[in-house]
């Protein structure tokens, strides 16, 4: 899995016939991406370059005849906040806004005016998302990736591509990759794109990287100090940075006496994420953080989890409960907190370090058992079997393991009239 | 982009944002004619124009009860070197001073605009401990700031300046003038692409005015193009001289203090390659951007600003090649420090397309390049070369 882009991205090319835009589409192209469209206002009608690409003088007229859902920006700094609207009204999903140097005061409207709208923009001033080997929307070099299982989220462009480098070579492979941007004004800020790779169920770590000026780090911090199920690897640029001055990104700014590194890295500290103290230890650190994970979910050492556990124990114990009484029994969705009961737990002891080899959903007297979706985000779960025994339909849709690969689902036909679908 | 405080006083004066009768002055004589011609009145106040808070502290505001006062604090204020805590210890050379009209001052409150990032939106803040630094009373008594978020889809709205005017205490005529000043300021922000309005301190007079007595306006730099007359407001004195020239080249440099210089593509990997430096026991002697490209020219020019600093005892280039050909790379730094005659070592990391072939030109170039493959290796060469 992946987030923002993948193959049913039908990009739209906004100022694709300028220079930066069109040497970029021709990559993506290169790379895999679907370019539905590109728009160049007055240049409607055309094709780009020798391709069947169409060039339409408007968004809508894209999204309408070739069903685009996500848009790049290329435009001047000048009219890219104008673009960034016309896309967010003509029904585009995703925005990744490329350009850099547009003003504040112009962002500053376009974020206020399409934050409650359906709409996701990522940037401006940023090198665009990646999703390994399925879709590249933006300027990073995709040859540098691999596809896999670490998110990557970022203020900066080639600071990415150095960290990523360092995954890729350490045979770590990334989900997707995002580059939020530079500036004070971003339409995702670290904590979204956090929040969608911590619910992403094949993201299975995360690394952040952030620099000096704002506070959208330690309000990420916060979250997965909260609400954090996957391993985290930070890196705050700037250690060394002067107050006062802007280092290049209109964002890096220590002001104030706000927004210094120490502070950052401190909240991230705090709330559990690995920080690595030097840009060479990005991808190692994240090695061994998937390492420790990997390690301590098992359900032999799963006592040490503590509170997660638990939580996870009690939702269990409530599905398994409900299950009794009712005629028909949906598991809905047992998120991350609902995987290895005691009771609904058949622990084959292999190793010491022994995943969760069947996670059973009991319903007894149940007349079905429907499990649709077993999410076990910190346990390899390798076997989903639904029991039931005298129930009458047995059905199993998804078992969902962002944190290990669900090896086999399984429905055991134990009951005389089990159905399986899906 | 930062100006002085009479310009800032300038552009508020056209939004009708109140502030004292003054005048810009270069010379003690011209002072003498400001304050005698233009201003009248019997007190003065000259103030240094320096790009730097804490002038009064420093010295470089004095009050004047005669001509003839004036004359000798604009003489002893012009030509000084002001040491405030912003100016670092090297203080700033005073070239230009602003002669104002003196005010009976009843109150000092502050007020300051600027970009809440958190939000998103422009957050206007007052506080009845003018004249203080605001970082301090944030820090120590936040409870005296008092904060409103402006919905930029409107605008300030006269309740929120009421607000914020009844909050410092005002009534009457003194509370009617204050949401007069503070809509007025927020317009000007707002107009001119502002960054931050600082009014510190705001003063009540004696009469009830509402009066700027200082002003701090910084721009947004990507919002220059369209005030063509705020980028004439640009002073080059106080801009460090290797920063105007990088400037000329688009390069983004920033001159720190360090041993080390180094060349960067990125503003993140810049920022990186610095703390870096420092981690390898070196002091990073720069920030430099050399942006997307990095060719021949941009290194040369690079390597020309870098060794104009006599401080830097090495160079660590740091190029992550990504669509950029590393080789090429490679081939624009060997003619660059031919073409320049570098004598001091260069540690060369160059990642990306080609990086292998990029790592073999420099190697046969005869010239003193340490080539790193990685960041940890480029970190472990400084080291050693700092040693060496």
């Amino acid at each position: 899995m992946s987030i923002l882009v993948d193959k049913k991205t039908r990009l739209v090319v906004q100022g694709i016939t300028g220079s930066e835009g069109s040497f970029h589409t021709k990559q993506m192209i290169e790379y895999g991406t679907v370019v539905a469209a590109g728009v160049t206002p007055g240049k409607g009608g055309s094709f780009f370059e020798d391709t069947k690409i169409p060039i339409f003088n408007t968004v809508e007229e894209a999204v309408k005849k070739e069903k685009a859902n996500t848009s790049v920006i290329f435009v001047p700094p000048a009219f890219a906040a104008d673009a960034i609207l016309e896309s967010a009204n003509a029904g585009i999903k995703v925005i990744i806004c490329i350009t850099e140097g547009i003003p504040t005061a112009d962002m500053l409207k376009v974020y206020n005016s399409i934050k409650n709208k359906d709409v996701i923009l990522i940037g401006p001033n940023c090198p665009g998302v990646i999703s390994p080997g399925k879709a590249k929307v933006g300027i990073m070099p995709g040859f540098i990736h691999k596809a896999g299982k670490v998110g990557v989220v970022s203020r900066s462009g080639t600071l990415t591509y150095e960290a990523v480098k360092q995954l890729t070579d350490l045979n770590i492979g990334q989900s997707s990759c995002v580059g939020i941007g530079g500036d004070p004004i971003i339409g995702s800020k670290f904590l979204s794109i956090i929040k969608l790779f911590n619910e992403d169920p094949g993201t299975e770590g995360i690394v952040m990287i952030g620099e000096i000026g704002g506070s959208a780090e330690e309000e990420a911090a916060a979250y997965l100090k909260k609400f954090g199920t996957k391993p985290v690897v930070g890196f705050i640029a700037g250690r060394t940075a002067p107050p006062g001055r802007r280092m290049g990104h209109a964002g890096a700014i220590i002001s104030g006496g706000k927004g210094t590194a120490i502070e950052k890295m401190t909240a991230m500290k705090k709330a559990g994420i690995k920080v690595a103290e030097s840009p060479a230890e990005i991808g190692s650190t994240m090695k061994a953080a998937l390492k420790e994970f990997y390690s301590k979910t098992t359900i032999s050492s799963s006592k040490t989890i503590g509170k997660n556990v638990a939580v996870k124990k009690a939702a269990e114990k409530k599905v398994v409960a409900k299950a009794a009484p009712v005629k028909k029994t949906a598991v809905k969705k047992v998120v991350a907190k609902a995987a290895p009961a005691k009771k609904a737990v058949v622990k084959k002891a292999v190793a010491p370090k022994a995943a969760v080899k069947k996670v059973v959903a009991k319903a007894a007297p149940a007349k079905k058992a429907v499990v649709k979706k077993a999410v076990a985000p910190k346990a390899a779960v390798k076997k989903v079997v639904a029991k039931a025994a005298p129930a009458k339909k047995a059905v199993v849709k998804k078992a969902v393991a962002p944190k290990a690969a669900a090896k086999k689902v399984v429905a055991k036909k134990t009951a005389p009239v089990a159905k399986r679908s899906k | 982009m930062k100006i002085h405080e009479y310009q800032a006083k300038e552009i508020l004066r056209n939004y009708k944002v109140p502030v004292p009768k003054g005048k810009v002055a270069f010379s003690p004589e011209e002072a003498v004619e400001i304050a005698k011609n233009d201003l009248g009145g019997s007190v003065w106040v000259v103030k240094a124009q320096i790009h730097a808070g804490g002038r009064g502290k420093g010295g470089g505001v004095k009050v004047s009860k005669s001509l003839d006062e004036v004359y000798q604090n604009a003489k002893s204020i012009l030509g000084m070197t002001l040491i405030t805590h912003q100016t670092g210890p090297e203080g700033k050379l005073v070239k230009r001073i602003l002669v104002e009209e003196g005010m009976n001052i009843e109150k000092e409150l502050y007020v300051g605009i600027t970009l809440d990032r958190a939000s998103s939106k422009n957050v206007i803040m007052v506080s009845t401990e003018g004249g203080m630094e605001i970082e301090k009373v944030a820090a120590e008594s936040p409870e005296k700031i008092i904060k409103e978020t402006i919905e930029p889809e409107v605008g300030i709205q006269a309740y929120q300046a009421r607000k914020l005017a009844f909050a410092l205490g005002l009534s009457g005529i003194q509370q009617k003038n204050a949401v007069k000043f503070l809509t007025a300021l927020y317009n000007a922000y707002e107009k001119t692409d502002a960054s931050l309005a600082e009014i510190n301190p705001l003063v009540i007079t004696q009469e009830g005015d509402v009066i700027a007595l200082d002003a701090k306006m910084n721009f947004d730099d990507n919002a220059l193009f369209r005030h063509p007359d705020i980028l004439a407001f640009r002073d080059l004195d106080e801009e460090d001289p290797l920063e105007i020239e990088a400037s000329k080249f688009n390069l983004n440099y920033i001159k720190l203090d360090g041993n080390v210089g180094c060349m960067v593509n990125g503003a993140g990997l810049a920022m990186a390659t610095m703390d870096i430096i420092k981690l390898a026991g070196g002091e990073p002697a720069n920030f430099l951007d050399v942006g997307g490209t990095a060719n021949k020219e941009t290194v040369a020019n690079g390597f020309k600003i870098i060794l104009s600093d006599p401080n830097v005892k090495a160079i660590l280039i740091n190029i992550f090649g990504g669509i950029v050909r590393c080789d090429r790379v490679a081939q624009g730094v060997i003619d660059a420090a031919k073409d320049i005659n570098v004598t001091i070592p260069i540690v060369v990391r160059l990642e990306g397309t080609n990086a292998k072939e990029a790592k073999a030109l420099l190697e046969s170039s005869g010239l003193n390049f340490e080539v790193a493959v990685n960041l940890k290796e480029a970190a472990e060469k400084v080291t050693s070369v700092l040693r060496g």
